[in-house]
């Protein structure tokens, strides 16, 4: 299949396109189809991108921060404090430190013991939030020397975290990819099944035309042409119902979190604008093969 | 032009030709006669490719049919006219487009200058934006044939042209294939019309070949 070939049928040939009556339910059924699976291939499209800033947003937020909790008695809490904090000052690779306030505590806690938390007559741990320097810290050393210098204090560094959220949008964002690609598969085999129906319905129309000496090109280029076009207006409708409908989504912010970032951001709008065309070219694919295939089986 | 070498063909089994040969010479003129059933259609459908040979073998323009790619059949259909007893057109398409239609096929986009001529001649001028289905069996039957001649091929096929036509226009077909013939076109009818056959032989040097026990003769005064 030529670039040439493609463009060609997009000009197209009038007088050959008049070969072929315009009527008929495959018209619809491809325009629909194409339509419709644009639509959804958008909104996968859409999942895909926002899934993917989803993992890099976890992975940055969760891969840049540490906590050290500090489990100890009253007395020794605070001193403990004061060591794990000179001791991260003193460690290569952390860019600053601090222990999370009383408020700060109750806040995170607030969420399942309410708001009135005794917090001072509780055995709370006390929590300690780093935020990494690049080149990262050494973990495994910091480990071994707050065991050794403050053995209340443990280090969380997010890993146990983070990797299991950054592959779950991993496995989103190809979900997504994986999703477009069985749309536009399934657009293909029901623009091949449109496309052979036409054929079929139109076999005494082939048969005059090949008795006058038409050559299979000339009368596949009849059917894949009207195939191309109508799969070209189908998608750009169902691209352009799909952006409006991501256009119109509350826009992203940082409660709404996943739902609200599902729309598309800068250059990504340009990525749904290629699926039309894209449409288009698996429409001229499909039909031709199904037109060489079935008008081998013609006299 | 066209030849058989032992050539026969069958539907399912039974051989309904059987062991023709002959040969169409460049300018002449052919009557194909013999009862329904007897082979005729299916002749004329050896003869453009329609159907290829269960034995033996044809030749078209000197290329043996089995060798003929899709492509080339179809090449070798634009030096044939062929007539089908059932006439068939797209009938979305009126008759003047359905008449240039081997011509648009051929890559020629615009409809020839003598079309209106072409139709008024075989009595349709006055039905070139008619759609087919409106036309009765004898118009219908002149439009395939005015479809036919429309690129003047080198050989014209009919299968019973004059079927639905009265006597006078039968005449008028006769006359466009004799002068086809004249021009040094090769013409091949099949028809059952003695009649024809008489009116033709009084213009112009025809042979009658006939169908029989599935052998393809010369008929009566030829043999």
């Amino acid at each position: 299949m030529k670039i040439a070939q493609f463009t060609d049928i997009l000009k197209g040939d009038a007088q050959a396109d008049s070969v072929v009556p315009s009527t008929g339910h495959s018209a619809w059924l491809t325009l629909f189809t194409a339509g419709a699976m644009t639509f959804l291939a958008v909104f996968a499209l859409a999942l895909s991108l926002a899934s993917g800033r989803l993992a890099n947003r976890w992975s940055d937020a969760l891969a840049n921060t540490a906590t050290i909790r500090i489990a100890a008695s009253g007395d020794q809490m605070e001193a403990q404090t004061l060591r794990v904090l000179d001791i991260l000052k003193a460690t290569p690779g952390v860019a600053s430190s601090r222990a999370l306030t009383d408020d700060e505590q109750k806040a995170l806690l607030a969420p399942w013991f309410g708001p009135d938390l005794p917090l001072d007559q509780l055995p709370i741990p006390r929590l300690i939030e780093l935020t990494e320097a690049d080149p990262g810290y050494d973990a495994e050393g910091l480990r071994q020397r707050l065991v050794a210098e403050a053995p209340g204090a443990s280090l969380d560094d997010h890993t146990r975290w983070r990797k299991p959220l950054a592959e779950a949008a991993q496995k989103l964002r190809l979900l997504g990819i994986v999703s477009i690609v069985l749309i536009l598969g399934a657009m293909a085999a029901m623009i091949t099944l449109a496309a052979s129906a036409a054929l079929e319905a139109n076999a005494q129309i082939i048969k005059v035309l090949r008795l006058v000496g038409a050559r299979d090109t000339y009368i596949a280029r009849a059917f894949v042409r009207r195939f191309t076009l109508r799969a070209l207006i189908g998608a750009a409708i169902g691209a352009a119902a799909a952006m409006t409908g991501i256009a119109l989504l509350p826009s992203a912010d940082a409660a709404g979190g996943f739902l609200t970032g599902l729309g598309f951001q800068g250059a990504g709008w340009i990525l749904p604008l290629l699926l039309p065309p894209l449409a288009a070219l698996i429409a001229f694919a499909a039909t031709r093969r199904a037109a060489f295939s079935k008008l081998r089986t013609l006299t | 032009m066209i030849a058989f070498q032992n050539v026969a063909y069958g539907y399912g089994g039974a051989e309904l030709l059987s062991d023709v040969s002959l040969r169409l010479a460049p300018g002449s003129f052919h009557f194909l006669t013999g009862p329904s059933g007897s082979g005729k259609s299916t002749f004329l459908k050896l003869c453009y490719a329609e159907l290829l040979p269960t034995q033996g073998e044809v030749m078209l323009f000197d290329r043996d049919v089995r060798s003929l790619s899709r492509d080339d059949v179809a090449l070798t259909r634009r030096r044939l006219g062929v007539v089908h007893q059932d006439c068939q057109f797209l009938d979305h398409l009126p008759i003047a487009a359905n008449v240039a239609l081997p011509m648009a096929v051929a890559g020629y986009p615009d409809q020839p200058q003598d079309l209106s001529d072409l139709l008024a001649w075989v009595g349709l001028g006055q039905h070139a934006n008619v759609l087919p289905p409106s036309l009765s069996g004898g118009e219908r039957q002149r439009a395939a044939l005015a479809r036919a001649v429309i690129t003047a091929p080198d050989v014209i096929l009919a299968d019973e042209p004059t079927g639905n036509v009265d006597w006078e226009m039968s005449l008028r077909l006769l006359t466009l294939l004799v002068e086809l013939n004249k021009m040094g076109k090769t013409i091949l009818v099949a028809t059952h019309d003695m009649n024809l056959i008489r009116s033709a032989k009084a213009q112009v040097a025809t042979r009658v070949l006939r169908i029989r026990d599935r052998r393809i003769q010369l008929a009566g005064a030829d043999l």
